[in-house]
């Protein structure tokens, strides 16, 4: 994998080189975590590459990296992104973070576009979409459909957007049946088949009867599949080839419009570091389809729940809360606030098992 | 904690799926290396084969034809090793790693247009009576038909080793090749199908996983499991029987692992996951106190002028 990023900076760097004459271009780069067919994370983030060259046509000119390890990896491609002319440049994983801060001190006439981070400087942006609110109407559904009233979760790494992913589940599932009991397995990859399907069969063999994910394969939908009765969800994107079962629903990552807005920023000038995190009101975050496997009161549930959040009437994180421990976190009728929720490193109570560190 | 969530006959009869690519790979290279060469190129070849099973079987339908590609596959990337280092008489180790690095990039590039598809589902066996039978079905009768294939090559290839001519033939070649080739046989030709026998099994782990473990294709996704099985061959002191020990606990405690988590056990996740080498490695290296060596020519550079 690493040859093939290394030839892939190669083949890009003799096409960078070639098009140098077209000075007068926006380049645009994109950092990939996984390959651009991986069907969820990565693949969306590509759909938004793809949007931003149909939108300014041949005024702009993307490049991207695909499979591009967390770490010194990362800042070796991002820098010599920059090297190349790049205006703009996305990186699309948590673990780009530093990487990214420290590329960017070295190249301030470029603007980078960190996804899901929190650091940011004069010159380097953060952007994110509140995924929680998604996992809100699959908690809803997941704790409606579940007959075993386990649920599995495989998670990523434990960082504050996938622990705010768990919570959000899990207090919706808990509201839909109270019953209902969460298995967390952590994955430590957000990318490897293979492992995610290892997981997925381990929950299933546990008693789960419906899986969420927090990894960007398709291999928890195929292992749910060959399980018959294990209710999916497509993660970062639709994962349409498995519905109408096991998928019945997903979330969606839509970056497309803003990628668009900032090129433009960038080409007219105006772009200044911000901090964006939006939901499903302005369409960063969408849900996929809910398929007819789901019974028609519980999709309705579920759309309404969609359609108070999109109104800004209901917020996922409402209290009365208390953290694991039992101590109270929120109180009747308090929301939490975008800092402690950017930080969240605590189970909300009812969830088992501790959060590694 | 909840450790009666675990249940026991699933976990041995996942286990076996997890372990397969490993011991199929371990076996093909335990044969090679009974013959005195020492392939590192493992990893290229199971992910080539995981590539050539999964782009044959998604374009014909059928997993069978994938297993027969993936293992053909596997071969004709062994034969490069073959020329590279019996030929040519290049160095073993370097030509292997580079064997290695080659698969890698080759199987990205021959899979780019095969990423996010679904390959045609490869059936378990399913005996009526015998698959139903409460415990032993799951484990004994309930998997495929490959899983099935892999346990016959390991009865196969300990039988052949210990009873048969061939067998002493090939072991005669990996002792002293100087040896055999004053007796007679013919070196690089013995040696020649033990290579193209080790890489057709490497092929075959590889389309396991692309083909009914995961089953999708991605870049990269054999993830090391050539390296484990090169290992094991060694920690398995080149015995079949062994090498089927350690493919099956480490692919059980691979299992087990993930279902300690699930169960939420409180081990740290991290000495978890680092549990499947650690206590492979202890368990083969006990069993092997008994000393019995490499073969001796093993990765040794041999031309009958010499």
């Amino acid at each position: 994998m690493k040859l093939n990023t290394l030839l892939t900076s190669a083949a890009l760097a003799l096409g960078l080189a070639v098009s140098a004459a077209a000075e007068d271009k926006t380049k645009v780069g994109f950092v990939y975590v996984g390959p651009v067919g991986d069907g969820g994370w990565t693949y969306e983030h590509d759909q938004g590459r793809l949007a931003v060259e149909e939108e300014f046509g041949a005024a702009v000119e993307t490049v991207y990296v695909e499979s591009v390890p967390e770490g010194p990896d990362a800042e070796r491609v991002m820098t010599q992104m920059a090297l190349e002319g790049a205006d703009l440049i996305f990186t699309t994983s948590f673990g780009y973070m530093d990487p990214t801060i420290n590329v960017a001190k070295k190249f301030p006439n470029v603007k980078f576009e960190h996804a899901t981070g929190y650091k940011r400087a004069d010159n380097v942006s953060t952007y994110s979409a509140r995924f929680y609110e998604g996992r809100a109407i699959q908690g809803h559904i997941a704790g409606k459909m579940t007959k075993s009233n386990i649920i599995g979760y495989i998670g990523s790494y434990p960082i504050p957007e996938v622990i705010r992913g768990i919570n959000s589940a899990f207090i919706h599932a808990k509201k839909a049946n109270p019953d209902v009991q969460f298995k967390i397995v952590w994955a430590y990859t957000w990318f490897d088949p293979a492992k995610e399907a290892d997981a997925a069969k381990v929950l299933i063999e546990q008693g789960a009867d419906v899986v969420l994910q927090h990894t960007d394969s398709t291999a928890p939908q195929a292992a749910a599949q060959a399980a018959g009765n294990v209710v999916t969800f497509g993660q970062a994107s639709d994962m349409g080839e498995y519905a109408p079962f096991p998928r019945v629903s997903s979330i969606i990552d839509d970056w497309a419009p803003y990628y668009i807005a900032r090129t433009k920023a960038v080409m007219d000038g105006t772009w200044e570091s911000t901090d964006t995190w939006d939901g499903i009101a302005p369409g960063m975050v969408k849900i996929g389809e809910i398929s007819d496997a789901v019974p028609v009161e519980v999709k309705a549930e579920a759309l309404a729940l969609k359609d108070a959040i999109a109104a800004g009437e209901y917020s996922p994180f409402t209290g009365p809360l208390n953290k694991q421990d039992g101590s109270v976190w929120l109180a009747e009728g308090e929301t939490a606030d975008d800092g402690t929720l950017a930080g969240m490193n605590f189970y909300v109570e009812g969830i088992e098992g501790d959060i590694p560190q | 904690m909840d450790l009666s969530s675990i249940n026991p006959v699933l976990l041995i009869a996942s286990l076996m799926v997890a372990a397969t690519p490993i011991l199929l790979a371990a076996i093909g290279e335990l044969v090679v290396e009974k013959a005195g060469v020492l392939n590192l190129g493992v990893e290229g070849m199971m992910i080539v084969g995981a590539i050539s099973g999964f782009a044959i079987s998604v374009n014909s339908g059928s997993p069978w034809l994938g297993f027969v590609a993936a293992a053909v596959g596997g071969a004709v990337l062994s034969l490069l090793f073959f020329f590279l280092t019996q030929v040519a008489l290049a160095n073993q180790v370097a030509s292997g790693l580079a064997l290695t690095l080659f698969g890698l990039g080759l199987s990205a590039l021959m899979g780019q247009s095969y990423v996010g598809l679904k390959p045609p589902a490869f059936p378990t066996l399913d005996i009526p009576g015998l698959s139903d039978l409460p415990v032993v079905g799951p484990i004994l009768f309930g998997h495929d038909a490959m899983l099935y294939l892999s346990l016959a090559l390991i009865a196969g290839v300990w039988a052949v080793l210990k009873y048969t001519r061939v067998g002493l033939i090939l072991q005669a070649v990996g002792e002293n090749h100087d040896a055999a080739h004053a007796l007679g046989y013919k070196v690089v030709r013995i040696r020649m199908l033990a290579i193209l026998f080790g890489g057709a099994c490497a092929g075959l782990g590889g389309a396991y996983i692309s083909l009914v473990r995961v089953p999708q294709w991605t870049e990269g996704m054999t993830a090391g499991v050539g390296w484990i099985a090169l290992a094991l061959v060694v920690f398995a002191s080149w015995k079949p029987v062994r090498v089927l020990i350690g493919a099956y606990l480490f692919g059980g405690i691979t299992v087990l692992q993930l279902n300690f988590q699930a169960a939420g056990v409180a081990i740290p996740v991290e000495y978890l996951a680092m549990s499947p080498y650690i206590i492979t490695i202890l368990v083969l290296v006990i069993l092997s106190a008994d000393k019995s060596g490499a073969p001796a020519s093993l990765g040794r550079t041999f031309h009958a002028s010499q």
